[in-house]
């Protein structure tokens, strides 16, 4: 794309994350299916593949692939033992899907000419705000009325007590959003940085740098794929946690 | 009439230009909370392990607010 | 020179138009980027892109929230009724065999340690039975040696006697075969000399010279 032009750099950053229809040119309805159907759609055959296929042998000694999806599995359930404690083990199904969603898309996402799909607020806010909803929901259902005591902070002095209870409102409110910001411009962030790096190899000077530059995003940005879903699975134990224990 | 209209462009990049200060914030609050792990973690290395996850949470956090400065440098460049 | 953007490109050609005559020299170049640019981003304008942010195109939103929670329907009913059982019963399993595998082990020492310690005792009931043994040989072969030589003490004793005895009689007969020889003797000599022998004084003669030489 314009990259004939040798009097100036040509920066796409962007354009990697543009959404098009698969088949033809056609407007983009709800229904129809563009590359983040495809990506998603890789997503779930990755997570079928190492998590079905890759234990169908059901080894009591596991092979690579076992153990990874056991190792996943591990690492997950003991984070919401951690953090949750041994109740939020009942949404254990729940919680390994957005940590699994989100590892694939995000590695999936790494790979060259791909779409990715939770560099895109819709995404992540959908995710952020299920996990909102589902967690506001699920604390007023066990704690009725004693929920509401999360913003009403009682180790405080009293006078102090309607000024942090606001603040605490508000924090709770915006759990959402900084949710699914971290991790859609995370991953914005470091694929709109390769492209730029990238952008730069086309002058022959520069080049060996940019390529080495991009080399070290790419290793940097695989750290970034695996933490954010990381990130984004504990934090949702985090705020599972203050609804099934909602006492400061 | 064209004049105003290269000034509001010339904002917008000076704007994104500032917004991107923001990161350097969040990049002391993300090393400043990786360090205190470490010094921590080496005074007490048997505790550091159950900790990890509080490293992660206290990034996370940090680091967030250095995203939405940079997500008001984007919005400045693409979308103002 | 660089462009960062692409939706802007339309706009800032008609500005770089404005401007050129301005600044020729430099509008140029300007403008045969920007219209560059322009030219690249109208394909993709064309495929859909309204706004530079394609994060921010809302039109697109529908279209991805309905196939995400398609996708995360799919790997939740995926993992819940297939993969996380699965995995849980083989976790499980290892557990179980690792226990009962453990338990075994446990047992195994202990029986190690009850053959070590079944072994010691058998080790030093022998050495007691050898000390008892070796104790009463030598008590025995003490006994049969006391016995050897206090046989030997008589028979050497019985001995001794017998030879005194002999010694005794040898004596007894030597000094009356001297008394004897002596009484001839004297009788003879006094025959001999014409005289005649009084056998009573003779002896008496002969005994009291040999008392003091035999006896």
């Amino acid at each position: 794309m314009a990259t004939e032009d040798s009097t100036g750099l040509v920066f796409h950053p962007m354009d990697q994350f543009i959404v098009r229809p698969l088949f033809g040119d056609g407007p983009v309805h709800w229904y129809t299916p563009t590359n983040v159907t495809l990506w998603l759609a890789l997503a779930v055959l990755a997570v079928w593949l190492l998590f079905v296929v890759g234990t169908s042998g059901r080894a009591l000694i596991p092979s690579r692939i076992q153990s990874m999806a056991e190792l996943t599995y591990g690492m997950v359930h003991k984070m919401i033992e951690d953090v949750s404690g041994k109740e939020g083990l009942r949404y254990f199904p729940y919680i390994f899907t957005l940590f699994c969603f989100i590892l694939f898309a995000n590695m999936l996402g790494l790979l060259p000419k791909s779409f990715t799909t939770t560099s895109h607020i819709a995404v992540t806010g959908v995710l952020a705000l299920l996990v909102f909803l589902g967690v506001t929901i699920l604390g007023f259902v066990r704690n009725g009325a004693h929920f509401l005591g999360l913003f009403w902070v009682h180790s405080a002095p009293l006078a102090l007590r309607p000024v942090l209870a606001v603040i605490e409102v508000i924090s709770y409110f915006v759990r959402p959003v900084s949710h699914s910001i971290r991790l859609a411009g995370n991953l914005l962030a470091g694929h709109a940085v390769i492209k730029v790096f990238a952008a730069f190899a086309a002058i022959t000077v520069i080049a060996p740098v940019s390529i080495l530059a991009i080399i070290g995003m790419f290793a940097f940005e695989i750290m970034v794929a695996v933490i954010q879903a990381y990130v984004f699975t504990i934090l949702t134990c985090v705020y599972l946690k203050d609804a099934l224990h909602p006492a400061h | 009439m064209e004049n105003v209209a290269t000034y509001a462009e010339l904002g917008k990049y000076l704007g994104a230009g500032l917004a991107c200060i923001g990161m350097a914030g969040a990049a002391m609050g993300v090393g400043n909370v990786a360090g205190n792990y470490l010094s921590g973690a080496l005074r007490n290395p048997s505790a550091a392990a159950s900790q990890t996850a509080m490293l992660f949470i206290g990034m996370a956090f940090a680091e967030a607010l250095g995203i939405f400065s940079f997500l008001v440098a984007l919005l400045l460049l693409f979308a103002a | 020179m660089f462009s960062l953007l692409q939706q802007t490109a339309p706009a800032a050609v008609d500005q770089t138009i404005i401007v050129v005559p301005a600044d020729p020299a430099a509008g140029v170049v300007v403008a045969e980027t920007e219209t560059v640019v322009a030219a690249g981003h109208a394909a993709a304008d064309a495929a859909g892109s309204a706004v530079g942010m394609p994060q921010l195109d809302f039109s697109t939103f529908g279209n991805q929230i309905f196939w995400l929670v398609v996708a995360l329907a799919a790997i939740y009913l995926i993992l819940s009724r297939v993969a996380l059982p699965r995995i849980g019963r083989i976790l499980g399993d290892r557990q179980g065999l690792m226990t009962a595998d453990l338990a075994a082990a446990e047992d195994f020492k202990r029986k190690a340690r009850e053959a070590e310690a079944a072994y010691d005792r058998a080790l030093a009931e022998a050495r007691a039975e050898a000390g008892k043994i070796v104790a009463a040989n030598k008590a025995e072969i003490d006994a049969e040696l006391k016995v050897a030589i206090a046989k030997a003490d008589a028979e050497i004793a019985a001995r001794a006697a017998e030879s005194e005895r002999r010694i005794a009689e040898i004596r007894e007969s030597a000094a009356t075969d001297a008394r004897n020889v002596a009484r001839e003797v004297a009788a003879e000599l006094v025959s001999t000399f014409g005289g005649r022998p009084d056998t009573a004084a003779v002896d008496a003669a002969v005994d009291s010279r040999i008392k003091g030489a035999v006896q």
